[in-house]
């Protein structure tokens, strides 16, 4: 029975990333949900895989460039005398 | 992508036809993204800077051959991708090259770490030493997979468009994203389940 349940995770693993972005196809949704409803270890690694994504987008920095990098960049670039549209 | 949609209003004739100021807006709107990639690419500012002045240097030299069938951000950042893994491959000791397990082949990974630390307190996420942990976690993927998470998860494009930049299938896209994913949540559970032993020891 273990050996059974064991199979049915791994089968199952190659969903999970569809399915956290939630574009797994409705009949697979379906059966992973059923699966995650008895199987805690399953819950857990999509709970935690969730999560590590959304650490990642919380972490991204959207700022601009630093100012010197700018600046180098439009030196390499020969743009230095154009106005800049942002700044 | 906000500025996706700034981009399209970029004129690739103008570009074209050489047209510096269109060219300095294009840099404008997309050198944050470009060098924000190769941070996370390269882990450090000295080659994300190469990877940013390198890009556009190429991107000036080819817009020749630019037929426009891609937007112009897709086609800078296909330039910055493969700027980024250049310099990785010249920096990589050989030895490594031949023993990389590398990307979409053989069964998956089965997770070993199955701890939930969704529950730690919030704080505990947002420390200097996490986010070291989550750009540590990122530079020890293999840079095919790398590639493919920053692109889809850090910098929003969708599977099509991950795919059109990188010139993959959709599926290997899909394949490599959940095996970048699949990594990851491994790494970031061994580091967060010692963050978790620690809150309950307090
Ligand atoms: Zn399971």
């Amino acid at each position: 029975m273990k050996h059974q349940h064991e199979h049915e995770c791994s089968d199952l693993l190659g969903s999970i990333s569809e399915y956290v972005d939630g574009s797994l196809r409705e009949e697979l949704c379906r059966e992973l949900e059923q699966h995650l409803s008895e199987c805690e270890d399953c819950r857990v690694v999509v709970n935690t895989m969730k999560k590590t994504i959304e650490l990642y987008q919380t972490d991204a920095p959207k700022d601009g460039l630093p100012a010197d990098v700018r600046q180098r960049l439009y030196k390499s670039l020969h743009l230095e005398d154009l106005p800049h549209t942002l700044h | 992508m906000k500025i996706e949609t700034a981009v399209t209003d970029i004129s690739v004739e103008a570009l074209k036809a050489g047209d510096r100021a269109e060219f300095a807006r294009l840099v404008d709107l997309a050198s944050a993204p470009i060098y924000r990639l190769g941070l996370k690419m390269l882990g450090n500012p000295q080659d994300a800077e190469d990877v940013l002045q390198n890009t556009f240097l190429k991107a000036l030299q080819s817009l020749g051959n630019f037929e426009g069938r891609s937007s112009p951000l897709t086609w800078l950042y296909r330039i910055a991708v493969n700027e980024a893994l250049m310099l990785i491959r010249r920096q990589k000791p050989q030895v490594e090259i031949a023993e990389e397990p590398q990307d979409g082949e053989g069964d998956l990974p089965t997770p070993v770490q199955l701890t939930d630390w969704c529950c730690l307190p919030e704080s505990d996420f947002l420390t200097a030493e996490s986010k070291r942990a989550l750009d540590a976690a990122i530079l020890k993927l293999p840079e095919k997979l790398r590639v493919v998470f920053l692109l889809r998860d850090i910098e929003g494009m969708s599977i099509q468009e991950t795919s059109e930049t990188l010139n993959l299938t959709e599926t290997a896209v899909k394949t490599r994203l959940l095996r970048a994913r699949l990594h990851l949540r491994e790494q970031l559970s061994s580091y967060f389940t010692d963050r978790l032993a620690e809150e309950r020891v307090k």
